[in-house]
């Protein structure tokens, strides 16, 4: 197999699967390729978890194609396909210990008991769990249950790890620090993941490659700077990052919060600029950043950030006064027309 | 409108506000009212009958004039413990009852796996109903529906002989008994298992095929053993049922099928050997315990 290298982990091929009436896949088609980190970013509801579950296999599409590392799948149950999956509410086995939690897939597929005991250990060591083997799942945190159901799904060497919102019920700080360390084990591993998440900083953060999804399809593919900087659609500019979507001369494009500056009284602007004058409708203090909203005067509003470089405590004092914002046209990103809201 | 039509929360009285502000200051008193009739109940009329039973075991009658004597000896335990007629009659009290337990067991497991995991919410109201309907029906009507399936001329030989089979004759017999104990006993085993398996989360079952295992891997590694402790709780419900009852060994029993509440029955109310009965009773009582002891450490009270 001298292309291995080549075939992708997945391939997706129109996959569509319909609840009743409701179309919750609706046509993907998908390459990830090996050793990606590849994530299934949409709002509940965008088809993204149904999509994981296909192609785990414990849903069948209604139509389509899932290969796994150029062998087709589609209609191959979960317990022969070589993927595995970290669960939202982890499904750790209550009634076994984490080590045989750990050691369930390998002990199935007939791994002698002294293989199986060294790989379930490496796994214990890899998620920062050595010692903790002989526990009940209920006797760990929910950090360390996760970090179980992560061992227990890579220890079986999987052609691709699917992860269902993995971190959804850990808390802010936690989840910070698991997103770094998950990306860690991914490059250590070098195991293809697919990640589904609706928090859209983690897809950013974590990911090689995002997909965008809404109502079943597929909004975008393509890096995180691609999806953030350059967004296909309105819906992709509105669900990553802050939706500053302006309508001038019959063009709709998007500038990012970050990048609107906003000019003291009588600041010029610099030459090349885009100058709108509004009014600031709130001040919202977030710790790093002070959030502007600003209703332009033509209508529209705009959310603009600013860093905390000084203490803010006059941030206040801005609401309710006329300001100018400027952006250069280098930062705006104008959006497809067709694709808006064509459904 | 006038601010009076705005409809007002009725003002309370002053006691009832007086009341719920003792309450408030008192948090102890509050359990204890609560408990108090249920506790009182559980004391005065259950432990204290049964305490009452224990002694009364000790003492003796008379066997003249059948009075009670109440003299502390252990007769009553030595006849039972020597003489074979009991030791057979126990044995086949708490055969019968192991036996109808696993019986249930076996046939309430496909059953609660089906209600809980595969039927639609239609389904499975349809077989709550079924398997709660007979529960309305009077237990001796039950029985007897039985005694007539059972008998010589019922209906189990005349389906036997219209395809051309030989009698299968278990009318009144230990076989009917058992038969009858594993009908009437079954939604006891059934409600408590289907309670167990609705708990198992999907996402275990889903894990475990995602980590390799067929069908039956995982109702072996993942489902029974979450399962166990809602069938032991059944199991209590069908072994201590059957262990105390004497009314269907008298019904579809035969000449050899006394079980130990018969005994106590017959010690009542023929030879009004009341200690005698009493010490016959501490032994499903002490079953009971020790079966109860095995439950608990098998986890079966979590599941209740």
């Amino acid at each position: 197999m001298t292309n291995a290298a080549k075939v992708p982990a997945l391939k997706l091929e129109a996959v569509r699967k319909h609840f009743g009436h409701v179309a919750v896949v609706d046509g993907i088609d998908l390459l990830v390729e090996r050793g990606e980190f590849f994530t299934l970013v949409g709002p509940s509801g965008s088809g993204k978890t149904t999509l994981l579950r296909l192609i785990a296999g414990f849903e069948r599409p209604d139509s389509g194609r899932i290969e796994l590392a150029g062998r087709d799948v589609t209609s191959i149950p979960p317990y022969q396909r070589e993927t595995n999956t970290v669960f939202q509410d982890y499904a750790l086995f209550p009634h076994m210990s984490v080590a045989d939690n750990i050691g369930y897939g390998l002990r199935i597929k007939g791994v002698a008991r002294q293989t199986r005991d060294k790989r379930v250990q490496n796994a214990l060591d890899m998620v920062r769990l050595s010692g903790l083997g002989g526990r009940r799942p209920n006797q760990l945190s929910g950090g360390q249950r996760q970090r179980v159901a992560l061992a227990r799904a890579v220890v079986n060497e999987p052609e691709v790890l699917l992860l269902d919102e993995p971190l959804g019920a850990l808390d802010l700080k936690l989840r910070q620090e698991m997103q770094i360390e998950l990306k860690q084990i991914q490059k250590e591993v070098g195991i293809t993941f697919v990640y589904v998440t609706h928090d859209q900083e983690e897809a950013l953060t974590m990911s090689d490659r995002v997909a965008v999804m809404s109502s079943g399809r597929i909004q975008q593919i393509g890096t995180p700077v691609e999806v953030y900087e350059q967004p296909a659609t309105e819906f992709v500019a509105d669900f990553i990052g802050i939706s500053n979507i302006l309508l001038r001369d019959g063009v709709r494009f998007v500038v990012r919060p970050e990048k609107i500056r906003m000019l003291a009284e009588g600041e010029p602007a610099d030459v090349g600029m885009t100058v709108e004058p509004g009014r600031v409708a709130q001040v919202v203090y977030a710790g790093m950043t002070t959030r502007y909203i600003v209703h332009l005067d033509r209508g529209e509003q705009l959310v603009a950030v600013r860093q905390n470089m000084d203490a803010q405590d006059n941030a206040q004092k801005f609401e309710g006064q006329p300001v100018r914002l400027a952006w250069t046209s280098d930062h705006t990103y104008v959006l497809g027309k067709g694709e808006v809201d064509s459904r | 409108m006038s601010i009076e039509t705005i409809r007002q929360p009725r003002p309370k009285s002053a006691g009832a506000v007086r009341f719920s502000g003792f309450l408030w200051r008192l948090p102890w008193l509050r359990p204890l009212l609560l408990l108090t009739p249920p506790l009182a109940w559980f004391v005065v009329i259950y432990f204290a009958s049964l305490a009452l039973l224990l002694i009364s075991a000790f003492w003796t009658i008379n066997p003249f004039t059948t009075q009670v004597v109440q003299q502390w000896n252990l007769d009553n335990f030595r006849i039972i413990l020597t003489d074979s007629t009991y030791w057979t009659i126990i044995g086949r009290t708490v055969l019968t009852a192991s036996l109808v337990t696993i019986t249930d067991a076996v046939l309430a497991f496909p059953l609660a796996y089906y209600m809980a995991r595969v039927a639609s919410r239609r389904v499975q109201t349809l077989l709550f109903a079924a398997v709660l309907l007979p529960l309305w029906a009077s237990y001796l009507a039950r029985v007897y529906a039985w005694i007539l399936i059972l008998n010589h001329d019922g209906l189990l030989n005349w389906s036997l002989h219209s395809i051309g089979l030989p009698p299968a004759n278990i009318g009144y017999t230990n076989t009917a008994m058992w038969l009858v104990f594993s009908y009437i006993w079954l939604p006891f085993m059934i409600i408590p298992t289907y309670a167990a398996l609705e708990r198992v989360p999907e996402s275990l079952l889903d894990a475990a095929a995602d980590l390799g295992a067929r069908r039956w891997r995982t109702v072996r590694d993942v489902v029974l053993p979450l399962a166990l402790p809602g069938v032991v709780a059944g199991s209590i419900f069908t072994f201590s049922l059957t262990l105390g009852d004497y009314i269907t060994p008298i019904l579809v029993g035969g000449a050899n099928s006394n079980f130990i509440g018969n005994v106590v029955y017959a010690n009542i109310g023929i030879a009004n050997n009341v200690p005698f009965a009493a010490a016959l009773t501490t032994v499903p009582v002490a079953i009971m315990v020790v079966y109860l002891t095995i439950a608990y450490k098998l986890g079966a009270f979590e599941a209740l």
